[in-house]
């Protein structure tokens, strides 16, 4: 297997950063690492999300507005010391209607590209429309954290599914929606099956999730112009995966559509 | 561009394949042939392979038969590795014509079988194993528990599970694949050095940056304990490539 670094831009859609308020000693080493590994690999452009203090301070799917606040302030900093090379989501919690437009707002303003929506609230959730509303009118994508098939309760995150997506973007059909980390655990059948006819839900294919059959069928319920690369926390994975695509037969079009165009498009990206 | 697969060992064994359809979903071609095609793709020499429908029979001395017949037109990369029920009669035969067969070792599934890792059962397979010299492969999961069939119910192993069958032959040599970081370590300084050293891992379930659960395991166990593996055909093998790769 060809394990150069790939050729041309990529674009990882799915990425996170520590920062110093993450109650982790090594907060600064795996940035690093994803920064090492990303030029390994041949990343181009990060898109990434700073979840609150991921747990330390408040829970990572359900953060306080304070914690929300200093993970975006954190990631555009972030973005302002890589310019070109990371670009930044405002991630929110949507129980907090005012405070989440209001970052949204100063996210943009400072260049921030997508909106990040975790686990605070069912995606189907009325709560959810004036962020995706706002994302809309500014014409930014929104990446919704989901668990691949509802089909219960887990402790510490409201968990949505494909479904619940895919209601969200029926009333907000002039908003992008990406269905996040489609290997990050769960019926992952079941999602794409969902979203076949839901033409404004995008597919990331990040997560640890490396199943024999699964890039076949997003390809054949989403197509590969609905299909966006990434990485969240394996970043071995979605290389994996970014190789695996490149045995299947498609064509260049297709492959660069997914390895990078599609995102440009998407958060009008300058490539 | 620079060619990285200098950075690879020289020849990769896969210790971690199996072949063969899965009841809960469908596994594209988990055919010998789709897998000595991947092999041969991806620059990996050979493989230990083992037999998916035998983690569910109750009589595996059938999916045995299909195995070895499976693997017969491939045996110069394909190395058979039998499934073995020490609490089902007849396994005896079983082990016996694994070591007849020159298979490197051989599987089993206590939570499957229904047999307890701490019991008689282990303790009578650990010794033929170690009589016969052949490593016995010990699997943690087999599926990614947030996407298991409502009908697929047998625990992941526990690392007390994986200590009690290290202890229970001094002879016995296990390799345990689908663990996760913690579960690695759980085991690892959980045991005595010299069970330690009877101990290798596959690299299956361990991710790589930017957490780098490989490259640490590496430092704090030691790289000697881990063995390549891909959990083909549940898994596109470039994954195990990929983190190698990546680990350093």
């Amino acid at each position: 297997m060809n394990l150069a670094p790939a050729a041309g831009p990529l674009v990882d859609v799915h990425a996170h950063f520590l920062h110093k308020r993450c109650g982790r000693s090594d907060w600064a080493d795996r940035n690093a690492s994803r920064l090492a590994a990303g030029a390994r690999i041949g990343i181009t452009v990060h898109l990434a999300s700073i979840l609150g203090s991921f747990g330390h301070s408040s829970p990572t799917y359900f953060p306080s507005p304070e914690d929300v606040s200093a993970g975006n302030e954190a990631m555009r900093a972030i973005v302002r010391t890589h310019p070109g090379l990371v670009g930044g989501y405002v991630t929110v919690n949507p129980n907090y209607t005012d405070h989440a437009l209001a970052e949204i707002e100063r996210g943009l303003a400072e260049g921030m590209v997508g909106v990040k929506l975790a686990a605070s609230r069912r995606a189907s959730d009325a709560l959810l429309d004036p962020v995706a509303a706002l994302a809309a009118e500014r014409g930014v994508p929104v990446l919704q954290h989901v668990w691949q098939r509802r089909v219960r309760e887990v402790p510490n995150q409201e968990i949505s599914d494909a479904l619940d997506l895919g209601e969200l973007a029926a009333r907000h059909g002039g908003a992008h929606f990406i269905l996040a980390h489609i290997g990050g655990g769960g019926d992952w059948a079941h999602s794409l099956r969902a979203l076949a006819s839901v033409p404004n839900v995008w597919v990331d294919l990040s997560g640890s999730g490396v199943d024999r059959g699964m890039l076949e069928l997003c390809l054949e319920c989403v197509g590969a112009e609905r299909l966006l690369w990434g990485t969240d926390l394996t970043m071995d994975t979605g290389w994996a995966k970014l190789r695996a695509l490149e045995t299947m037969g498609l064509d260049d079009e297709a492959l660069e559509g997914i390895r990078w165009k599609t995102a440009a498009r998407l958060f009008r990206l300058s490539l | 561009m620079e060619d990285r697969r200098a950075a690879l060992p020289a020849e990769l064994v896969d210790h971690n394949a199996l072949v063969g359809p899965y009841p809960f979903r469908r596994l594209p071609d988990p055919t010998p042939e789709r897998l000595v095609a991947d092999l041969e793709r991806l620059g990996i020499a050979r493989a230990w392979v083992g037999h998916v429908p035998s983690i569910y029979y109750r009589d595996v001395a059938a999916g045995n038969d299909e195995l070895l017949r499976w693997l017969a037109p491939h045996r110069s990369r394909l190395l058979p590795v039998p499934a073995v029920n020490p609490a089902y009669a007849g396994w005896e035969r079983e082990i016996e014509r694994a070591r007849a067969e020159g298979c490197p070792a051989v599987r089993t599934y206590p939570a499957h079988y229904g047999f307890d890792a701490a019991g008689a059962e282990m303790k009578a397979l650990a010794a033929r194993c170690a009589d016969l010299d052949l490593q016995l492969v010990l699997t943690v999961r087999i599926e990614d528990g947030r996407q298991r069939h409502r009908l697929d119910v047998a625990g992941d192993l526990l690392g007390a599970d994986v200590r009690a069958a290290v202890r229970a032959h001094r002879g016995l040599r296990l390799v345990v694949t689908n663990a996760d970081r913690g579960f690695v370590e759980e085991v690892h300084f959980g045991s005595t050095p010299g069970e330690a050293a009877r101990l290798h891992w596959d690299i299956s379930w361990l991710w790589g940056p930017p957490d780098d659960q490989l490259a640490a395991l590496y430092r704090t166990v030691g790289r000697d304990r881990f063995v390549f593996g891909t959990h083909f055909p549940f898994r596109l093998p470039e994954a195990a490539l990929t983190k190698l790769a990546l680990a350093g």
